[in-house]
C-alpha cells in the first residue's frame, strides 16, 4: 500500500504528512505538474497555501494537472483525503460539498482543538468509534465550513459529516461544527484540522494517527481482496 | 473591451469583514451605516464580454458562496493628473 502526497507551489506541510504517512505504509511526494499518479493507491493533499491562495483558497490549485488526475482516480473509487488547504482545494474542485469561508474572527488560528468522530465506518476513521474525541491541531485562516441548509440536511441524512469540533470547540463558526465531510461515497474526505501533526507524543498528541492507520489499513485490505 | 466583475459574498452568508468596517465607521462618526458587504473588484480587458459569465461561474467566483456582477462597456474613470 503505497500513498502519494501532492506538492503544489506554496504547500507547507507535505513533508509532515509524507511521514505520517509512513509510520503505516509507503509513501512518496507528487508533483503538481504531472498529469499521472504514478500507480499510489491512495491520495493525500496536504495544507498549505497553493498557488498563494490567489482570488479564494483552493480556486487556481484545482485546475493544475495533478488535480485533473486526481478527479478521475476519485470518481473511480480511489481514496482521497484532503487536510486543510487540501479540503479547500477538494471543494473548489467540485469532489466534496460546501466551501471554507474565513473563519468568523478573521484571525488566523493556530491551535490544538477536539474533535468528535461522528462517523466511524469510513475509511478515514474505521480505527475510530463514534464519540472517540481525537486531539488535533488547527492552523488556518479560511476554515469555517459552509453548505446551504439542503446541501447540510443531504449530509446529515447520508452520514457524511465525519468529524465535529467538540461542543464548545467550533475555532472557526463552522455550520453544525463541522471539521471533517466525506463524499456520498465515502472514498473522499476533507478536515480542517492537521492529523499529521498529531502523530508523535513529542507534539503532544497521536491521535491523528488513527486516520492514516484507517485509511492504510482499509486501502491494504482492499488491495489483497 | 474593458469588463468588470463585482464580486460579493451571497446573501444569508456572514460577512465578518462587512461587519468589522460596519463596526468601525461610527468610531468615526459615520453614523446610520447598515449592512456592509465587502467583496472584491476584478477588471479585464476581453475580446468578447460574453464570456465573462461563464469564467465567473467556473473561476472567478464560486457560486455556492458568491454573487457576482458583470459590468463592461463601462467607462473607467480617468485619474487625476
Amino acid at each position: 500500500m503505497r500513498f502519494g502526497v501532492v506538492r503544489f507551489p506554496g504547500s507547507c506541510d507535505e513533508v509532515d504528512a509524507l511521514l505520517a504517512c509512513r509510520r503505516f505504509a509507503d509513501a512518496e511526494l507528487l508533483w503538481h505538474g504531472d498529469a499521472d499518479l504514478g500507480g499510489v493507491d491512495a491520495v493525500v493533499i496536504p495544507g498549505g497555501f497553493s498557488y498563494g491562495d490567489y482570488l479564494r483558497v483552493g480556486a487556481i490549485a484545482r485546475f493544475s494537472p495533478v488535480m485533473g488526475a486526481i478527479g478521475d482516480f476519485a470518481r473511480s473509487g480511489g481514496h482521497v483525503l484532503g487536510i486543510c488547504n487540501g479540503f479547500q482545494v477538494l471543494c473548489e474542485a467540485g469532489l466534496l460539498p460546501g466551501a471554507l469561508l474565513p473563519n468568523t474572527g478573521l484571525r488566523f488560528l493556530c491551535r490544538q482543538v477536539e474533535v468528535e468522530v461522528v462517523t466511524a465506518d469510513t475509511p478515514f476513521t474505521r480505527a475510530c468509534a463514534p464519540g472517540d474525541r481525537l486531539a488535533i491541531p488547527v492552523k488556518h485562516t479560511s476554515g469555517r465550513y459552509y453548505a446551504p441548509p439542503q446541501v447540510l440536511e443531504g449530509l446529515q441524512a447520508h452520514g457524511q459529516i465525519i468529524l465535529r469540533y467538540a461542543p464548545g470547540d467550533n475555532p472557526n463558526g463552522s455550520v453544525a461544527d463541522i471539521a471533517a465531510v466525506s463524499n456520498g461515497a465515502r472514498n473522499v474526505m476533507g478536515l480542517m484540522p492537521h492529523p499529521e501533526h498529531a502523530v508523535d507524543p513529542l507534539t503532544g498528541s497521536t491521535d491523528g494517527g488513527r486516520l492514516f492507520e484507517s485509511l492504510a489499513r482499509h486501502v491494504a485490505e482492499r488491495l489483497a481482496a | 473591451m474593458k469588463a468588470r466583475v463585482l464580486i460579493h459574498p451571497k446573501e444569508g452568508i456572514l460577512d465578518p469583514q462587512g461587519q468589522a468596517v460596519e463596526r468601525a465607521l461610527p468610531a468615526l462618526g459615520f453614523e446610520g451605516v447598515r449592512e456592509v458587504r465587502v467583496g472584491r473588484l476584478i477588471e479585464l480587458e476581453i475580446d468578447d464580454p460574453a464570456r465573462v459569465p461563464e469564467m465567473c461561474e467556473r473561476l472567478l467566483a464560486n457560486p455556492l458562496i458568491e454573487d457576482y456582477e458583470v459590468q463592461s462597456d463601462y467607462e473607467p474613470r480617468s485619474r487625476a493628473k
